[in-house]
């Protein structure tokens, strides 16, 4: 797949009310904060909340299937702000600034209910 | 306090993460990865790798397993009640798939302070038994003090 100065992706996901308890298994983080509710309460939260690197995991997953496959990848940054919420959609968007050679660089952010939940997303992404 | 940064360059020791098949399967199950690669050994072949693919993100997997030393050094003394995930980058060399092992080595790049707001940076390198370099990920922390 090509991806061409000025193009624009996105993928929509909701994540279900059991996605953090998943996440913890296959990633190995259980902090209690995603996966316990009355923890999550008594530290001030308004309830469990998601992985970010679930969600950056999230921002991955709209570049590769963008650009046509896992090997196309080459380098994904981002900052975390605020919190992931579980069942609330959440919106990634990608945007090329720049193709030079067989690289794209891509600008993204993951937003969530008018939050921006991941931003200043930056990504090179190898196309044809 | 701003934090002490004696630390900075402490090396620790390296990590061996042996991948397992049906872990990769897992972790794309549970990030939502739909592409064959990652579960259908027959597709994965086909595309001429020699089993399951790992997503780029499966990186956090491998390399966690090294970065935790640093999280839970006491010579660092991370206040976790205060600690947030600032940022995250990653640059990846080529695939990792089911079978390998990965060695990870993690060092303290940087410690800051701005503000109110201690920087802890973590750097991770990754590499395969034939000594690629398959992920390089940089760690950002951060720890609100006098809060």
């Amino acid at each position: 797949m090509t991806l061409s100065r000025g193009e624009t992706f996105e993928l929509k996901v909701t994540p279900d009310p059991y996605v953090a308890i998943r996440y913890a298994g296959a990633s190995g983080d259980f902090n209690p904060i995603h996966i316990d509710e009355e923890f999550a309460r008594s530290v001030g939260l308004p309830a469990r909340i998601l992985h970010g690197l679930w969600t950056m995991a999230q921002v991955a997953r709209a570049h590769t299937e963008a650009a046509g496959g896992p090997e196309r990848l080459r380098s994904l940054s981002v900052q975390f702000r605020g919190m992931g919420m579980l069942g609330a959609e959440i919106t990634v968007t990608g945007t090329v600034r720049a193709v030079e050679g067989a690289v794209a660089t891509v600008d993204s952010e993951a937003r969530q209910g008018g939050r921006r939940i991941i931003r200043n997303g930056v990504a090179e992404v190898t196309v044809d | 306090m701003p934090p002490a940064t004696d630390a900075i360059g402490k090396i620790y020791p390296a990590t061996v993460y042996a991948v397992g098949r049906e872990k990769v399967r897992e972790y794309a199950a549970a990030v939502g990865e739909t592409s064959p690669l990652h579960f259908d050994l027959v597709a994965a072949r086909d595309a001429g790798y020699a089993d399951v693919v790992a997503p780029p993100m499966f990186a956090v997997v491998y390399a966690g397993h090294s970065v935790v030393q640093g999280i839970f050094d006491p010579e660092l003394g991370i206040d976790f009640a205060h600690l947030v995930h600032g940022g995250q980058a990653f640059s990846w060399g080529p695939l990792v798939v089911a079978g390998e092992e990965i060695e990870t080595a993690t060092t303290v790049k940087e410690i800051s302070a701005r503000g109110e707001l201690s920087f802890y940076v973590f750097e991770s390198v990754s590499r395969n038994r034939s000594g690629k370099t398959v992920c390089i990920g940089t760690w950002t922390n951060i720890v609100r003090s006098g809060g």
